[in-house]
């Protein structure tokens, strides 16, 4: 099969308001509400612009050619993509364009198997292109949730002058635990603190990497000029360290993060003491 | 060559490491220090490397190096403001400083070094009280030890 | 499908190109995003290669390259000498072994801060070290 030159659907393309009126009233009905018609109106009227500059170039949408076109669409797909548009309703809307060139080669009486084919061809090809850059975009989107989900789940917090803890909840995988530590790390030096206390009471169970990373930032910590305690370490972890036959050394360890931050704060040189006549 | 300045601060040495560190700066650091630490008297050496972005194998072993043969010539060496980053990859590396003390910045290791002098001097005191006078009952340390 | 740009060639004949080397394995590493602490591996990795061609291989090259691999990115940075060669990898890669004053932690430090290690080398031939770190 001979590679079209595009000829016939540059033509349609151009063949008058009508087409873009068409494509407009086509690609409104599967975005229903999402869109005004002015909105819609501009962003067909745009890429229609951009696509017949590139059928200049031919038909074949991975030439350079279509580079402007592909990142009009790319463009596209990520904004409908973060807007929460269906991927349906996103190429539906490219698909519609299909719907205006049918007509408009039917009114011409043009409207031949061959250009209908070449036509339907071509605007799958662009579909498709919308289709993976929405597709792209949508992991992106993830991709950003599950980092700010990461931040959200890892608060790195001040206990008292000079002493910081990280309280960790729910299962470490060893990126994680990565880059809890490296969070923890700076936070001694954003803050100054000498002590940091790493707090495991709400985790269920570690592997072999995980303590192993656990262990790397107490060193780490100790090579910046600090002191890193864990705490709540629960009887099945302290289980799994032993088994392991993991070397926690000379790692200081506190059954709970209130015997961590006294631990701590006797280093920085505060007495706890209660007043007489309290309980 | 560039060479690291060797700074006097009291009875301390202060390296403050600014440039992109080759073998024989190292090496002629150590020189330098060696030398400083015996003409000066000094009791403390601070190195500073807030400013340095990777320390390798031979770098690290420098710390290590410096820090035995001051001891040797009665001098504490405190290496202070070691970046996270570099601090991770050297523990990744398997070098973890053993006989190196650290501080998060130059104030906290010169308060390191006031500490280790002080008792030093205790000591000294302690010692040359044993020496020179038998200890008197009840008198304690002496008040103006 | 991995696809490789900007390649880049120092020689290291002196401790300055050592130094010239791991600036420009940081400025590639930065080009790409690695973060701070990936970045900090893979240059302290490429110092104590880029020390073992000069130390141990005489002299030698460096090279550098971005490397681009469903959707990640990387660099990969190749050093190769015409010295020696290593009698024994296996033991040549074994931490604390050393042939000479250092610590013996070149070779085996280096692997373990970097994704890829590929190591190859003949007596009498040379030795080409090569290491890719990907973005997370």
């Amino acid at each position: 099969m001979t590679q079209a030159d595009g000829g016939r659907v540059r033509a349609l393309l151009r063949s008058g308001d009508k087409v873009l009126r068409r494509w407009v009233e086509a690609a409104e009905e599967p975005l229903r509400g999402r869109l005004t018609t002015g909105e819609l109106g501009r962003t067909c009227s745009d890429l229609l612009s951009v696509l017949v500059e590139a059928t200049d170039g031919g038909l074949d949408v991975r030439t350079d050619a279509y580079a402007g076109a592909r990142g009009f669409l790319t463009e596209l797909s990520r904004d409908w993509a973060r807007r929460g548009f269906s991927p349906t309703e996103t190429a539906s809307a490219v698909f519609a364009l299909k719907d205006a060139l049918f007509a408009a080669a039917d009114e011409d009486g043009d409207g031949d198997l061959a250009t209908v084919l070449e036509a339907s061809r071509w605007v799958d090809a662009l579909g498709l292109v919308t289709f993976e850059s929405f597709a792209r975009a949508r992991e992106q989107v993830i991709s950003e949730q599950a980092e700010q989900l990461l931040e959200l789940t890892t608060p790195v917090v001040k206990l008292w002058e000079g002493v910081v803890a990280v309280p960790l909840i729910g299962t470490l995988d060893s990126a994680r635990t990565q880059i809890v530590m490296e969070k923890l790390l700076q936070t001694l030096v954003d803050t100054g603190s000498e002590h940091a206390i790493i707090d495991i009471t709400g985790v269920p169970a570690v592997d072999t990497e995980v303590a192993q990373h656990l262990l790397k930032t107490v060193v780490a910590a100790r090579l910046m000029g600090a002191e890193c305690t864990i705490s709540g370490i629960r009887p099945q972890i302290a289980q799994t360290i032993v088994t392991l036959g993991i070397e926690f050394g000379d790692i200081t360890t506190k059954s709970t993060l209130a015997d961590a931050l006294l631990h701590a704060m006797r280093g920085t040189g505060v007495e706890v003491v209660r007043r007489a006549g309290s309980r | 060559m560039e060479r690291v300045p060797v700074l006097s601060l009291g009875d301390a040495l202060l390296v403050s490491i600014q440039i992109d560190l080759q073998d024989n700066t190292v090496l002629a650091l150590q020189e330098d220090l060696a030398e400083r630490i015996v003409s000066t008297g000094a009791r403390g050496v601070l190195i500073d490397i807030s400013a340095v972005d990777i320390v390798d194998s031979f770098i690290g072993r420098m710390f290590a190096s410096i820090a035995a043969l001051s001891r040797l010539l009665d001098a504490e060496t405190v290496v202070v403001g070691m970046r996270p980053a570099v601090a991770i990859t050297l523990v990744e590396l398997g070098l973890s400083l053993a006989g190196v003390r650290t501080a998060l910045d130059v104030e906290r290791g010169m308060k390191i070094l006031r500490a280790l002098s002080d008792r030093r001097e205790v000591r000294q005191a302690d010692e040359a009280d044993a020496d020179l006078v038998p200890v008197a009952e009840g008198g304690g340390p002496a008040a103006g030890a | 499908m991995t696809t490789s740009t900007g390649v880049e060639e120092l020689p290291i004949r002196t401790g300055d190109d050592v130094v010239r080397v791991r600036q420009l394995v940081r400025a590639r590493a930065q080009e790409v995003r690695l973060s701070l602490v990936d970045q900090t591996k893979l240059v302290t990795a490429a110092s104590e290669l880029a020390r073992n061609t000069l130390v141990h291989g005489g002299s030698g090259t460096a090279t550098v390259e971005t490397l681009s691999r469903d959707g990640r990115s990387g660099i990969r940075a190749v050093f190769a000498d015409e010295g020696p060669g290593i009698p024994d990898v296996d033991q040549a890669l074994t931490p604390g072994w050393t042939s000479g004053s250092g610590l013996g932690l070149g070779l085996s430090g280096a692997r373990k801060l970097v994704d890829e290690f590929a190591i190859d080398t003949a007596v009498g031939r040379g030795t080409t070290v090569t290491v890719v770190k990907w973005t997370r």
